[in-house]
C-alpha cells in the first residue's frame, strides 16, 4: 500500500493505507484521533468536520490521497485545554447532550467564524444547517456561535 | 407518588465502608439492593469492583469527593444530575466532587455492569440516603473525637462544626468514620434547604466532548482488534441462499469473511477496507416468508381499525349507549408511519470471545439483558460475560435492544479473535427496530354539545399501547369511555422509540380535542380544563396523571406563551400531555413563509416535580420538543418488498437548524419528587404545530409527516 505523509495538527504523519481511503478512517483507524466521528459517511451529517487549509470539510468524502501537502486542523488540534473561544463558548452554554456530534459542530462553527466575525441568526443558521445533531441541541448551538462570535471579534 | 418531608431510612444494608491504603474512605453502595453478607469496598482504589457494588463515593484526607460509577451516558444527563443528589445530602461544594466512570480499563475495573435503572426518578431517594448516610458517619467520627453528642453538630459545606464553634473537615476524619458502623436512622434535608438541587450545573464530560476525547463505543479500541462489517438480508423476510466472497477475500487488508446464520461479516484491520470487503460481496437471497410493503400496512391496519377484533384495555360506562343517543358523532383517524431511531452515532459493539471469558465492550442500555442473552447464544454460563459500557451516541431506545452485541460476540467466537462490529448509517437504518406503524381511530358522541363517550381504537404493526397508557387523559374525564387495541404480525422487527406510543398517541388525542372545540365553537383551552375539572378527586387508582398537574400545566402555558395576543402573521397551536410522569403544556408559533408553515416558536411549561439540575433539564426538554417537531414535519419511513426506503440522511429528513424553532421553557416550582424529562416534551409537539398549522392555513393534518401530507393537501409555494 501507498504511503502518505499527511500534515496534521502542524505534525507529519506517514499513513500507510489504501489511496481510496477516505480521511475519516485514516484519522480514527490509522492515526488513532477518534475525535473526528462517523455518522453517514455520505456528506450529509457533518460528524466528520474536520478543516482542510482552513475549511470545514467532510472528512468522509474526502480520500486520503487526495489531502497530501494540505493543512488538516481536527478537534484534537484546534487549541490546547479547550481554550478555543469556540470550545469556551460550548462549555459557557452546556450544548451537548449525548455528545456524539459536538466535534464536527464545533470544527463547522469554528472555521465559519474565523471567515465571518460578526455573523447574524441566519447567518448562523445556515452556516451550521450541513451537521444534523440527532438530539436536537440547535438552540443551544445557536447560542454557542453567537457567544464564541462576541468572544472573537 | 410520594411527597418528601424529612423521612428516616436504613440503608445500612446497601452501604458498606473501607479506609483506603493510601489515606481516605472508600464508600461501597448499591441503590436497590442489600450488599451480599461478604462484600466489603477494596482498600486500593484501583481495585474497584462493580460486581459487589453499584458505584462507589471517595472522599480523600483533602475533603475532595469523587464518585466512580460504571454508569455512562446516553444523552439525558443523568451521569451529572444524579451525583448532584448525593454531594446534595452528603453536605459538600459540587466543585470538589468529581465524577468518574469506570474507566474502560480492564485493569482498574473488572467488569462493569450497571445495576438498576439510571433514571432520576428511581435513584431519588436511594442517592440521597447514601450521600445522607456517609455524611452521618462522618459526623459521628466528628462528635467521638470531640468527645460530645452527635446530635451537637452540624455540617456546612464538607466541614463539621461542633455547638460550641469547632470545626473539622471530612477528610480530617475520614480514617475514623471508615471504621464506624453504618448508622440505621438518617434524615433526609428538607428540600427548602436544598443548595445544589436546583442549580445549573454543567455536563460533568462537557470537557471530554468538546476536545474529542474517547468515550463512544466507535472509539473503543484493543490491540489485535478487527473491523467488522456485516452483509445483512437486504430485506426483512429474505435469507442467504448462496454467496461468493472471491472479490472480497482479493481485497488486500481483508482478513477473513464469516458466515454466520443468515448474514456474512467481513474483518478487517481497519472500518475502510472491512467496508469495501463488504461491498464487494456478491449474495443470493431467498424467500419463504412474506415481502411485506407500506401499502399492504396501510390497508391491513385500516381493515384492522374497522373490523371487529379487538382487546379492549380499559371500558368505563358504555360507549355504545352514548353512541346510540348521541346528537353528532365525531370520528377521526391518525396515521403514523415507521420510524427509524438514528443515533448519530451508528451501532456497534466489542467482543472478545475466549476459552476462558466474554468480554462486550460498547453502548448498551441494557447490560445484564444482554449479557445473559449471549450466554445463550454462547452457551456459556452467564458468569463468564462481562459487559462494559460506554458514552452512548444517542440511544432513544435503540440501545435497549441488544441484537449488535449478539453479532459481535458471535463473530468473535468464529473468528477467535476480538472484534468490533460497526454498522454504517445504512446499516443502521436497514436493520433497525423501528417504531411501528400505528393508526388510531378517535370517536365522541356529542349530546347537548358535551362530549358524553370517547372512543379510542389503535391498530399497530406487532403491538400495542402497554398497560397504563389507556388510564392517561382523557381516561376518567368523559363517562363512557373506551381503549380498544389490535396489531398485526409482521416479519419487520420493531420496538421502543422515544416516548414509546404516546409519542404519536398523543398527537391524535390532543388534535382530536382541538377538533372537538372548534366543531363545539368551544374556547379550546376551556374544554381541556373542564375535561380535568371532571376528574378532580377521582377514587379511580388506575388514573395515572393528575388533573391539577395537567390544569396548571395549561394555564402557564396560556400565559407564557402570550395565547391569544400572537403577533399579526403568528398563529399559535395548544397541546397537553401527561406521560412518563411529567405533565407537560406546549404551544406552538407559526408563521407562513411564502405560503409554507414555519414553525417560529415553541413555549413548553414542564411539571416534571423538583429540577435537579436546571441547566441540563432544559437542554433535554428543547431536544424532545424539536426532536418532536421534526419527525412530525419530516419523519417518513416505508418499505417495499420487505426492504426499507430509506437508508440515509440523503433521502431521511432529519430536522436541521435551520428548520428549528426556539424552545421556551418555563418550569412548575414543586417539591415533589423529580420525574423523567428524556421524552415526555416530545409527544405533545406534534399536536402543538399541527393546531397552529389549523389556524394557519386552514388544513387540518391527520397524518405524519406534515411535510408530505400538507402537499397532498393543498400544493403549496
Ligand atoms: S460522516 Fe461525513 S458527513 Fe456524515
Ligand atoms: S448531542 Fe447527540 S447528536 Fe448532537
Amino acid at each position: 500500500m501507498p504511503i502518505f505523509d499527511l500534515k496534521i495538527n502542524g505534525q507529519s504523519h506517514a499513513v500507510d493505507a489504501d489511496q481510496d481511503t477516505p480521511l475519516l478512517w485514516v484519522l480514527r483507524d490509522h492515526l488513532n484521533m477518534v475525535g473526528t466521528k462517523f455518522g453517514c459517511g455520505i456528506g450529509q451529517c457533518g460528524a466528520c468536520t474536520v478543516h482542510v487549509d482552513g475549511s470545514a470539510t467532510r472528512s468522509c468524502l474526502l480520500k486520503v490521497s487526495m489531502v497530501q501537502d494540505m493543512e488538516i486542523t481536527t478537534i484534537e488540534g484546534i487549541s490546547d485545554n479547550a481554550s478555543h473561544p469556540v470550545q469556551q463558548a460550548w462549555k459557557e452554554i452546556d450544548v451537548p447532550q449525548c455528545g456524539y456530534c459536538q466535534a464536527g459542530q464545533i470544527m463547522s462553527a469554528t472555521a465559519f467564524l474565523n471567515q465571518n466575525t460578526n455573523p447574524s441568526k441566519s447567518d448562523i443558521r445556515d452556516a451550521m444547517s450541513g451537521n444534523i445533531c440527532r438530539c436536537a441541541s440547535y438552540n443551544r448551538i445557536e447560542k454557542a456561535v453567537e457567544l464564541a462570535a462576541s468572544k472573537m471579534s | 407518588m410520594k411527597n418528601i418531608g424529612s423521612p428516616s431510612f436504613s440503608r445500612r444494608s446497601f452501604i458498606r465502608t473501607s479506609a483506603l491504603a493510601g489515606g481516605g474512605m472508600l464508600i461501597g453502595f448499591n441503590l436497590f439492593q442489600a450488599c451480599k453478607p461478604e462484600a466489603t469496598p477494596p482498600v486500593d482504589i484501583s481495585q474497584l469492583n462493580f460486581n459487589d457494588f453499584n458505584a462507589f463515593i471517595k472522599i480523600a484526607d483533602n475533603g475532595m469527593v469523587t464518585i466512580f460509577s460504571p454508569n455512562p451516558e446516553i444523552g439525558q444527563g443523568v451521569k451529572t444530575a444524579m451525583p448532584m443528589l448525593i454531594a446534595e445530602e452528603l453536605d459538600v461544594a459540587w466543585e470538589n466532587v468529581h465524577v468518574v466512570q469506570g474507566a474502560l480499563d480492564t485493569k482498574n475495573f473488572t467488569r462493569q455492569v450497571a445495576g438498576g435503572s439510571q433514571s432520576i426518578r428511581q435513584g431519588w431517594e436511594p442517592l440521597r440516603q447514601t450521600g445522607a448516610t456517609a455524611r452521618q458517619m462522618l459526623i459521628n467520627a466528628a462528635a467521638a473525637k470531640w468527645g460530645v453528642d452527635s446530635s451537637e453538630c452540624k455540617t456546612e459545606n464538607g466541614v463539621i462544626i461542633h455547638a460550641n464553634g469547632d470545626r473539622l473537615g471530612y477528610g480530617e476524619v475520614v480514617k475514623e468514620a471508615a471504621a464506624l458502623k453504618v448508622p440505621e436512622n438518617i434524615t433526609l434535608k428538607d428540600p427548602k434547604d436544598f443548595k445544589i438541587i436546583g442549580t445549573d450545573a454543567s455536563n460533568v464530560d462537557v470537557d471530554k466532548i468538546i476536545t474529542g476525547k474517547p468515550l463512544f463505543g466507535l472509539d473503543y479500541k484493543e490491540e489485535g482488534m478487527m473491523y467488522a462489517v456485516v452483509l445483512r438480508p437486504p430485506a426483512f423476510g429474505k435469507k442467504i441462499a448462496d454467496y461468493d466472497d472471491t472479490d472480497a477475500k482479493a481485497i488486500s487488508g481483508v482478513q477473513e469473511v464469516i458466515k454466520f446464520g443468515d448474514k456474512i461479516a467481513v474483518l478487517a484491520k481497519d472500518t475502510w477496507t472491512a467496508m469495501k470487503g463488504r461491498n464487494a460481496l456478491k449474495a443470493n437471497w431467498t424467500s419463504d416468508a412474506k415481502l411485506e410493503n407500506t401499502e399492504e400496512h396501510d390497508k391491513i391496519l385500516t381493515d384492522l381499525l374497522n373490523g371487529k377484533e379487538f382487546k379492549t384495555l380499559r371500558a368505563d360506562g358504555d360507549v355504545n349507549k352514548a353512541f346510540a343517543a348521541a346528537d353528532k358523532i365525531v370520528e377521526r383517524t391518525y396515521e403514523s408511519p415507521f420510524l427509524p431511531h438514528n443515533c448519530m452515532e451508528p451501532m456497534n459493539f466489542f467482543a472478545d470471545v475466549s476459552a476462558e471469558k466474554v468480554r462486550l465492550v460498547g453502548p448498551i442500555q441494557t447490560p445484564e439483558r444482554t449479557a445473559s442473552r449471549v450466554a445463550e447464544l454462547l452457551e456459556r454460563d452467564v458468569n463468564d460475560i462481562s459487559v462494559e459500557m460506554t458514552r452512548m451516541g444517542g440511544g432513544f431506545g435503540r440501545r435497549l435492544y441488544g441484537d449488535f452485541a449478539l453479532e459481535a460476540a458471535e463473530i468473535s467466537k468464529i473468528a477467535q479473535k476480538p472484534v468490533q462490529v460497526i454498522y454504517s448509517r445504512e446499516d443502521d437504518m436497514s436493520a433497525g427496530i423501528y417504531r411501528p406503524s400505528i393508526k388510531y381511530k378517535i370517536s365522541a358522541s356529542i349530546k347537548d354539545d358535551k362530549i358524553t363517550g370517547y372512543h379510542l381504537k389503535e391498530a399497530s404493526v406487532n403491538s400495542n399501547m402497554y398497560g397504563l397508557i389507556p388510564n392517561f387523559f382523557p381516561a376518567g374525564a368523559i363517562e363512557n369511555y373506551q381503549v380498544d387495541v389490535a396489531s398485526y404480525d409482521s416479519n419487520i422487527t420493531t420496538g421502543a422509540w422515544r416516548a414509546p406510543y404516546t409519542n404519536f398517541l398523543s398527537f391524535a388525542e390532543q388534535s382530536f380535542f382541538d377538533e372537538i372545540a372548534e366543531i363545539l365553537e368551544e374556547d379550546r383551552i376551556k374544554l381541556r380544563l373542564d375535561l380535568l375539572q371532571k376528574v378532580k378527586g377521582t377514587t379511580d387508582e388506575r388514573i395515572q396523571y393528575s388533573p391539577e398537574r395537567l390544569e396548571k400545566v395549561i394555564q402557564v402555558a396560556v400565559d407564557k406563551s402570550g395565547w391569544g395576543n400572537a403577533k399579526e402573521g403568528v398563529y399559535q397551536g395548544f397541546s397537553a400531555y401527561y406521560c412518563h410522569n411529567t405533565h407537560v403544556a406546549e404551544v406552538a408559533d407559526v408563521v407562513l413563509e411564502n405560503d409554507i408553515p414555519v414553525v417560529k416558536k415553541v413555549t413548553c411549561v414542564v411539571d416534571c416535580g423538583i429540577v435537579v439540575n436546571p441547566l441540563g433539564a432544559k437542554n433535554q426538554i428543547e431536544g424532545g420538543v424539536i426532536d418532536g417537531v421534526g419527525h412530525a414535519m419530516y419523519g417518513d419511513f416505508s418499505f417495499k418488498n420487505g426492504e426499507p426506503q430509506d437508508k440515509n440522511f440523503n433521502t431521511y429528513r432529519l430536522i436541521r437548524i435551520n428548520e428549528t424553532p426556539e424552545v421556551e421553557t418555563h418550569f412548575i416550582e414543586s417539591d415533589i419528587a423529580p420525574t423523567g424529562l428524556g421524552e415526555p416534551t416530545l409527544p405533545p409537539a406534534g399536536a402543538a404545530v399541527a393546531n397552529a398549522i389549523k389556524a394557519a392555513k386552514g388544513i387540518r393534518l391527520y397524518k405524519q409527516p406534515f411535510i408530505k401530507h400538507m402537499k397532498a393537501k393543498a400544493p403549496l409555494g
